[in-house]
């Protein structure tokens, strides 16, 4: 563990990142060596012309760049912010093979938020179709799917469960990291494209399949909103959150500012999170800035953290303590957490995804003192809409199976995004939504 | 923003409103419940459908919180930010033969809506009302027009049979073949209550109602052990089969925010309402 670091003490929620100046923009994109073929864009999921917006920064035009990355993306400062660029077009980027990457993504964030502030422009659409098609969810799929659709010319009406919209970018992921004024202003650009988003529509109870499949088509981008527990004892009391009940209650709900808004949550003195992905990190760096002590407790190596590289440095930099090969096995306490048992855990030989197999080590348990333990196991697909088109083919996390156009067995009905995939990023979320909304277009053309 | 379109009060502290949300009332059945975020800095809470007309829904509750507090405040033509619904399973209503419908406290709320759909599918309906006192009794003309036989009970034996609604059932069970019950009230009435049924192997639905926050299975806040299993209140319920329910984890798990609760009622009193003269919200 690196230890005599300072550790920077945030009890706020502004956003951590500040981005980059015009001037560094320019000067970074410079650098852009405008390659023949180009294979930062094979590294995009949505297939931004990133070399054609890399030179209209170098040359200074902001409005072009952001307009060029428009035609393929409607979110830019949300995905130049979450996006993980480092796997994506920046680790397909030539210049990396020698030193460091294009910053693609911090242009990308840049010139959308030059235009955020400069006056938003929309792209063009496509005639009146005269075609609905249905949209289930407004998180980074649904918004994809629903802009992508307004802009063939289809009408676009999007069910929203909760009273906000935007999914994970609005309910999990903190503001820290992704500023909701933000993810609010791209989602407004949406709806300026006509896409109309009905809020508190929990569809399969508020809107019936029938309802839903009178459509022309459907797209499901439900996500995976279903939190995984570890089915540990001890799970049930008083101060056990999954990662997705925290974050809501601050993120959606705003119960870091309790009791001027109403919801609460247990703050903590001392917090374990168990998990090692980016929602595992985003709940340790939660639960940091209301106050707590916090220790995040991950079964695999360090290297194997599925977060990105950024993200642990940052929890690392706030003063979250990351306790590697070890497992929790029991939360200890009366009605409150009063503990986490956990044990030491050795790697074994590789599993099917390449990292090593945890295996518990017998008499290794030890205790952490905690109030609060926050489970960011996973999440699987929310099964109720699914459960209610018995149709649909699910693979065996419960997933909707669907071919290479995002089509399921249901006709007329597509998914895409986590859905479908499984917990993955926004922006795969994203580039499968997009496909499907081609796809979609092509049937309603046809007939 | 969903319209009041009446409010009432129906007894000490209990309340009723009838709110307008079409796509709520249009597909509620009996036993499901919406989520109500009353205005912007509001938290989300549960609240049974207790009827529904047209395109509005009644809700009934008692002002015990600051959610609630501040719904028993609200006339008809205020407006809230937010309702969600119907969430949840329905009843599981089918023809059984004799069934009995049990409210206890607001819980009776949740009764009529139960027994009229039970009476529809062709079942011999039994009602039970049991309340503290008369005073706070509720929706007793709308049971006894539903019901085939009413029975009221009192702790205080202010009106009806002096005791608990449990007594009631007990002596039914003792008496003739009952097929299924329902019991609504608060955790320690329904335990107290199926408890009753259990040695006569009776069917016993219990509507569990843990805290939530967004009521659509993705939070996990609602989770209740039944049969041993963890289940979500919010989709695999709000019903479930009482002689399964882990009730002292429930009633645990509902105190979970109980200091918050006071913090906030507090914060509300003191700078929220307007009524003893400081304005910050």
């Amino acid at each position: 563990m690196t230890a005599s670091r300072a550790v920077r003490e945030v009890r706020d929620f502004n956003e951590v990142n500040r981005g980059i100046s015009a001037e560094n923009a320019v000067f970074e994109a410079l650098r852009c060596l405008d390659c023949v073929r180009p294979t930062c864009v094979t590294g995009c999921p949505v297939g931004i012309d990133i070399p054609a917006f890399v030179q209209q920064v170098a040359a200074g035009d902001f409005a072009g760049a952001v307009a060029t990355i428009k035609r393929d993306n409607m979110l830019p400062a949300i995905c130049g912010r979450v996006c993980p660029q480092e796997s994506q077009c920046e680790g397909a980027c030539i210049l990396g093979k020698n030193e460091k990457p294009v910053s693609i993504g911090a242009l990308e964030r840049f010139v959308a938020d030059w235009e955020r502030e400069h006056g938003m422009t929309l792209p063009g659409t496509a005639a009146p179709s005269g075609r609905r098609v249905a949209v289930v969810g407004s998180g980074p799929a649904g918004l994809t799917a629903a802009a992508e659709l307004a802009r063939f010319g289809h009408a676009v009406t999007v069910f929203e469960s909760l009273h906000e919209a935007g999914g994970v970018l609005t309910y999990g992921i903190p503001n820290f990291r992704l500023p909701k004024e933000i993810v609010r202003a791209e989602i407004d650009q949406v709806k300026r494209l006509g896409v109309e988003i009905r809020l508190n529509h929990l569809v399969g109870r508020s809107v019936s399949p029938d309802e839903l499949l009178s459509y022309d088509a459907v797209f499901l981008g439900t996500g995976a909103g279903l939190p995984y527990f570890m089915g540990i004892e001890g799970e049930n009391l008083n101060g056990v959150y999954s990662a997705n009940e925290f974050l809501t209650r601050v993120n959606l709900m705003h119960a870091d500012c309790f009791p001027a808004f109403d919801t609460p949550v247990k703050r903590g003195c001392n917090v374990v999170v168990v998990g090692g992905g980016n929602v595992a990190m985003d709940a340790a760096r939660v639960a940091r800035r209301l106050g707590g002590e916090v220790t995040l407790v991950y079964r695999r190596r360090e290297e194997d953290l599925p977060a990105r590289a950024v993200e642990i440095e940052n929890a690392r930099a706030e003063g979250v303590h990351i306790v590697c090969c070890a497992n929790p096995v029991r939360v200890v306490g009366e009605k409150n957490v009063q503990a986490v048992e956990c044990v030491r855990m050795s790697m074994c030989e590789l599993d099917e995804s390449g990292r090593p197999k945890p295996s518990s080590i017998e008499e290794s348990n030890f205790l952490i003192e905690a109030d609060v333990f926050i489970e960011a196991i996973g999440q699987g697909p929310n099964p109720l809409l699914v459960s209610m088109l018995p149709q649909l083919d699910r693979a065996q996390r419960g997933n909707v199976v669907v071919d290479a156009d995002g089509q399921t067995t249901l006709a007329r009905v597509y998914a895409g995004g986590d859905v479908a995939t499984g917990a993955a990023t926004v922006i795969w979320a994203m580039g499968s939504a997009k496909k499907a909304a081609a796809a979609i277009d092509r049937i309603l053309r046809k007939e | 923003m969903y319209l009041v379109e009446e409010a009432a009060q129906l007894a000490d502290r209990v309340f009723q409103l009838w709110i307008r949300a079409p796509q709520v009332a249009r597909h509620a059945r009996a036993g499901q419940f919406l989520i109500v975020r009353a205005h912007e800095n509001g938290e989300r809470i549960p609240l049974t459908i207790s009827a529904s007309r047209g395109d509005a829904v009644r809700v009934i509750f008692m002002a015990v919180g600051k959610t609630t507090g501040y719904l028993s405040t609200l006339k008809k033509g205020d407006v809230l930010s937010d309702i969600v619904g119907p969430l949840g399973k329905p009843s599981e209503i089918k023809k059984y033969g004799t069934v009995v419908v049990i409210g206890g406290g607001v819980g009776i709320a949740s009764t009529p809506i139960i027994a009229r759909e039970a009476k529809e599918a062709g079942n011999h309906v039994i009602g039970i009302c049991g309340s503290r006192n008369k005073d706070l009794l509720i929706l007793e003309d709308e049971m006894a027009a539903i019901c085939d036989e009413l029975f009221i009970t009192t702790d205080d034996g202010s009106k009806g049979i002096h005791g608990f609604a449990a007594s009631v059932l007990e002596q039914l069970l003792k008496e003739r073949k009952i097929d299924c019950v329902w019991i609504v009230g608060p955790a320690i009435m329904m335990k107290v209550t199926s408890n009753v049924t259990r040695p006569y192997g009776v069917r016993t639905f219990v509507s569990l109602n843990p805290i939530m926050v967004d009521g659509t299975g993705m939070c996990g806040s609602c989770r209740v052990t039944v049969g041993g299993e963890t289940k979500f209140a919010c989709v695999d319920g709000p019903e479930f089969d009482a002689h399964q329910v882990d009730f002292d984890s429930l009633m645990q798990r509902q105190r979970m925010y109980v200091d918050e609760e006071k913090a906030s009622v507090e914060h509300h009193h003191h700078g929220g309402c307007g009524c003893c003269g400081s304005e910050q919200r």
